[in-house]
């Protein structure tokens, strides 16, 4: 076996050193009713050559060549070559949790520039070095405002991405947090008024999207305001952060969970992805997860160690802020190097682009179907209803090798044909024409049927 | 320096402050296309929601990007540079056939919700997988949905109340073993669950008079690791798991050691109905300084009902599809299905090994934990002589008679260019040093690893306080935590410049 | 080290004075070595004797800190807050918060600081 650094006469050499005769030997703890006798039913050994053939034909029926519109909390950006180049030296891809920062400092000090830069976007004053991913980093998000204000009740957005919305579901009804879902307003922001009546006294959190599952922009500070009004806190999840370089970011949040995927790290199928809480000083020690701080050196140089650890599980045990243990650090990585590439300009004229390719695009189809949720500011996510089920209309466009946008009947039933679109810096003009085309015959072909149909009724 | 070493020595490492040290306007790294649509007016777009000021982002260019972090990067050690002795982490070798599959392109570039048509590559994979990882544990159905270990934990603790609470009462509490690591406490907590301590016996195992005698109906689970955090096998295994199911208990074992069992025992055949297993400790994929992982939770019959949705099922017309429709389900646990890119990477690795590479992989683990524990007997304090499995726990009760600590000697180790063993763990062993070889160890690195221990210990005897004061060669010297601690600096700002 | 006598303590390592000022003993805090964290709780809490009223964290530990008898929270010791070193420097003058006593018969379950001292004793012989 290749990964197999040992040849028969060292394990010979070695049996004898330890004084026993064969490996068997040194199962005998296992009772031997236990010991498996047979070889496991598994895939023979194969060669290398072979590993890479067998992934390359699970690529090629992956949808590889296809050209997507979809979004919906899994965002499709150009990621830089350096980032791969970077992460996978194997000073980062194979150091641990840097437990032991006499040699750890590259990934402390990554974490530490990681905390500044999401700290900095967010509007927040501090970050932490990451969480598994934006669904539950928002659900850690709900337990902390429970922590911080010692009352129960969350309230939720609807408009929060469903799939957020049922991981929370899962850790809320375990922790005995009730929680209660506003709708949303024909435009597309959360229902201000509904909102003010399921928001007391006994809330512990509001938690909402923003750009929020429909890519509306939410108006954050008349929400933070009902928040604050009942000594509830406000959390704000961002499932797209490149919106974070052209939308004013959610400084009235208390907490904002952010989803930072955007930002250098593959599609892959839904993961691994990078969630990130970020929050006011005040609350830091209610945070889960791990941080990066900067302290000195015996010999007073700046250097940096993880922090505040009493918070940690393997320190309070049942008492623990969370019970989580790993963070996402290459992933998160990942993200630094895509946030340092960009950087103060870059992630700002990104921003641009994705919100003019959406804006042509909405245009494009406004011509030809109905957009919907049109009274607000949007990211790069925009809801096109059609007259034909949006399922059937992509199935054709595959054909094309065009994956349209997300049907949303199966998470929101009341908007009936509607389907969530998205466009970013790398959706093409030639793209959006090609699938708005495709689009408009369906709804031609719909109408003329319509006609057909009046024609023979009279 | 006291001992020559002959693992380590001395090379330039260069100074680099933070990228915001580096930033300078008009500096950038980055290039866009053209735009081929019309130029859009932000400020009529988004009206108050436009962002005026990205505050203290960088500017710098892609060379200073390139030398920064590979800069950074010459301050880690990592298991490419060599051996990383960490108890129960099973920092082993990371194939490179695992990251170069995982970027291929159609996998990649996968998107979640793209139809399950051009899905069945993805699909594949994930039904590949959890076939193997039921074989190898011997369970009739899993989830690969958890990020990670201690996700998975959460997830089987919820999966053992679902299941109690069919039954009609989700039962009050988990039984955890005196030795178990810190997430279990902390998972059977976030699960509404309180916990029971279970003292070890003599020998370091499950005391399985005293489960009896706390074993009732009030008992959920025991949370188990087996081999447990002494890397001693759990012999009276089968004796508990029949103690718990006969007062309806579930025995849950905690996978973090399923590296001394692949290919040799099975979980399912001794009695676990529900565990979890870490894909970033036994399948090879990397830690990446700290994540991702991923946790599936492999469970039996009578708790597949209860898994997360959705689950992967086949077809009538052999096309794999996700199955939502799951009314016993706990839920979600994350968005998505999971890790995905972890699920190619330990893929990848098993089909690398097959049934026989997985075998003598398991075989050398523990071949490898029992050569340094002859190696290092007598040398430092063994505080259970029991049969080591895949890792070996030691003590710094000799050494502490001189005042030097574990923490002291893990310090040291760092100078003979080794990563140091697991430390303050398991909680029954005071001055705890607990030593994972894994498998990619080669003779050699053993030898020079078992040198460096004694070579430590020598110094204790001669020179305590230079063993005190280590490390002595790495780039920055011990760090003040207790100031990190009472006034944390979590982010830089442009006052605190250097 | 010797006890101040002019209070009352607790087999948790706290102490209290007659007029309800509460504050952990100089054995606590060399068992936790550097305190970075003191968490209290607000004013106007009601304590219960015997139950945790906050924590107090050094580095790597977690030590809870126990009401040793009931009252009412009437002011605390803000200046922990940002410098927990005080209880390192002088554990029986960092006090951490003053209580209105509800019982004061509780007191006379307390030890003594000759009994505390005894007991502390008798603990490190183990």
């Amino acid at each position: 076996m290749r990964y197999l650094p040992k040849s028969p006469a060292d394990r010979e050499a070695m049996l004898k050193a330890i004084g026993v005769r064969s490996v068997d030997d040194l199962f005998a703890p296992v009772p031997p009713e236990f010991r498996l006798k047979r070889d496991l039913n598994i895939p023979r050994q194969m060669a290398e050559s072979e590993i890479v053939d067998w992934f390359k034909l699970r690529s090629k029926e992956n949808g590889d060549g296809y050209t997507s519109f979809l979004g919906a909390g899994a965002y499709f950006h150009y990621r830089p070559v350096v980032i791969d180049a970077l992460v996978q030296r194997g000073e980062f891809l194979t150091s641990y949790t840097p437990y032991q920062p006499e040699f750890a400092q590259g990934t402390l000090q990554a974490i530490f520039e990681f905390q500044t830069m999401v700290a900095e976007l967010t509007g927040m004053e501090v970050a932490n070095a990451s969480m598994y991913d934006g669904s539950t980093g928002a659900a850690e998000a709900v337990m902390m405002a429970v922590r911080i204000t010692g009352k129960s009740g969350a309230v939720v957005a609807r408009s929060l991405h469903p799939e957020y919305r049922e991981v929370l579901g899962t850790y809320a009804t375990h922790q005995g947090i009730p929680l209660k879902t506003v709708g949303f307003a024909e435009s597309g922001p959360v229902d201000l008024k509904e909102l003010q009546q399921a928001v007391s006294d006994d809330t512990a959190c509001i938690l909402i999207q923003s750009p929020n599952f429909f890519g509306t922009i939410e108006d954050v500070e008349a929400i933070a305001e009902i928040a604050h009004q009942h000594g509830a806190l406000l959390i704000v999840s961002i499932a797209e952060a490149v919106s974070l370089g052209i939308v004013e970011p959610p400084r009235a949040a208390d907490i904002v969970a952010m989803e930072a995927q955007s930002f250098g790290v593959p599609l892959g199928f839904g993961g691994p992805y990078c969630g990130v809480l970020a929050t006011k000083d005040k609350f830091v020690r209610q945070m889960p997860g791990r941080l990066a701080g900067q302290t000195v050196d015996k010999k007073g140089k700046r250097g940096f160690v993880l922090t505040l650890a009493t918070r940690e599980q393997h320190i309070r045990r049942e008492k623990a802020t969370s019970n989580i243990c790993t963070n996402q650090a290459l992933v998160a990585l990942m993200v630094n190097i895509f946030m340092t590439v960009y950087g103060k300009v870059g992630l700002r004229e990104l921003a641009k682009q994705n919100l003019a390719k959406t804006a042509y695009a909405a245009d494009q189809f406004a011509r030809h179907a109905k957009v919907r949720f049109t009274g607000a500011p949007r990211f790069n996510e925009f809801v096109v209803e059609t007259s034909e089920d949006p399922y059937a209309i992509n199935s054709r466009l595959l054909g094309h090798k065009i994956v349209g946008g997300l049907p949303l009947k199966k998470f929101y039933p009341e908007l009936g044909h509607a389907a969530l679109w998205c466009c970013t810096e790398l959706t093409t003009r030639s793209m959006i024409d090609t699938a708005v085309g495709l689009v408009a015959d369906s709804e031609r072909a719909v109408r003329s049927m319509k006609e057909v149909e009046q024609e023979v009724a009279r | 320096m006291k001992h020559m070493t002959r693992k380590a020595t001395r090379h330039i490492s260069q100074n680099e402050g933070l990228i915001f040290e580096k930033s300078s306007p008009g500096k950038a790294a980055w290039k866009l296309p053209p735009l081929d649509v019309p130029e859009v007016d932000t400020a009529k777009l988004l009206g108050k929601q436009e962002r005026q000021d990205l505050g203290n982002m960088p500017e710098v260019s892609e060379i200073e990007i390139i030398r920064h972090f590979t800069r950074l990067s010459t301050w880690n050690y990592a298991i490419d540079l060599g051996m990383f002795p960490l108890g129960s982490c099973t920092m082993k070798y990371n194939p490179r056939v695992n990251e170069f599959v995982s970027r291929v392109e159609g996998l990649a570039n996968g998107h979640p919700y793209q139809p399950e048509k051009i899905s069945q590559g993805a699909l594949r994979i994930i039904k590949t997988l959890s076939d193997c990882l039921l074989e190898i544990t011997g369970m009739d159905a899993i989830t690969l949905q958890p990020a990670a270990g201690a996700h998975g934990e959460l997830t089987g603790i919820l999966l053992v109340r679902a299941y109690h609470q069919s039954k009609g009462n989700a039962r009050k509490k988990i039984l955890i073993p005196d030795s178990a690591h810190g997430t279990n406490p902390a998972t059977a907590a976030t699960a509404g669950y309180a916990v029971e301590n279970l003292k070890s016996n003599e020998r370091g195992m499950v005391d399985v008079a005293a489960l009896a005698a706390q074993m009732n109906e009030d008992v959920a689970a025991l949370m188990l690791t087996n081999p447990n955090t002494l890397g001693v096998f759990e012999q009276d295994i089968h004796e508990i798991a029949e103690l718990l199911h006969a007062k309806g208990g579930l025995l849950y074992m905690d996978g973090a050691n399923m590296n001394a069992l692949v290919a040799k025992a099975r979980p399912g055949d001794f009695g676990v109905d529900v565990m979890h297993l870490n894909l970033h400790k036994t399948f090879s994929t990397p830690h990446g300084g700290g994540g991702p992982g991923s946790g599936p939770v492999a469970v039996k019959k009578i708790l597949e009902p209860f898994l997360p949705k959705p689950v992967v099922i086949t077809k009538p017309d052999g096309t794999l599809a996700f199955e939502y429709n799951r009314p016993q389900s706990v839920g979600r646990v994350r968005a998505f299905y999971g890790n995905f890119g972890m699920f190619i990477r330990a893929l990848a690795y098993i089909l690398a090994n097959g049934p026989d590479g997985l075998r003598q992989t398991t075989e050398d683990a523990v071949l490898n934990a029992n050569y340094i524990r002859k190696g290092l007997e007598g040398v430092y304090d063994l505080p259970y002589s029991t049969p080591s499995m895949h890792e070996v726990v030691f003590s710094d009760k000799l050494q502490s008679q001189k005042g030097v600590k574990t923490l002291d000697l893990a310090k040291r180790l760092i100078d003979y260019g080794f990563h140091p063993f697991t430390m303050a763990f398991p909680l029954i062993v005071h001055g705890a040093l607990m030593i994972e070889p894994t498998e990619s160890e080669p003779k050699e690195e053993l030898d020079l690893f078992i040198e460096a221990m004694k070579s430590i210990a020598a110094e204790v005897e001669e020179d305590p306080q230079f063993v005190l004061d280590a490390p002595h060669n790495t780039r920055i010297s011990r760090l003040d935590e207790t100031q990190a601690a009472r006034k944390p600096v979590l982010r830089w700002k442009p006052e605190n410049a250097q | 080290m010797s006890y101040p006598t002019d209070r009352r303590y607790t087999k948790e390592h706290e102490w209290i004075t007659p007029d309800g000022t509460i504050g952990i003993t100089h054995h606590a805090q060399e068992a936790l070595g550097d305190i970075v964290f003191v968490d209290l709780p607000k004013v106007g809490t009601e304590i219960t004797a015997g139950k945790t009223l906050g924590t107090v964290e050094s580095v790597k530990a977690v030590s809870d800190i126990y009401a040793p008898v009931s009252g009412t929270v009437t002011s605390v010791n803000g200046e922990l807050a940002t410098a927990p070193e005080k209880v390192n420097k002088d554990a029986h003058g960092a006090w951490m918060l003053k209580i209105t006593v509800k019982n004061p018969a509780e007191m006379n379950a307390l030890l003594s600081s000759a009994d505390y001292e005894k007991f502390v004793s008798e603990e490190a012989g183990h």
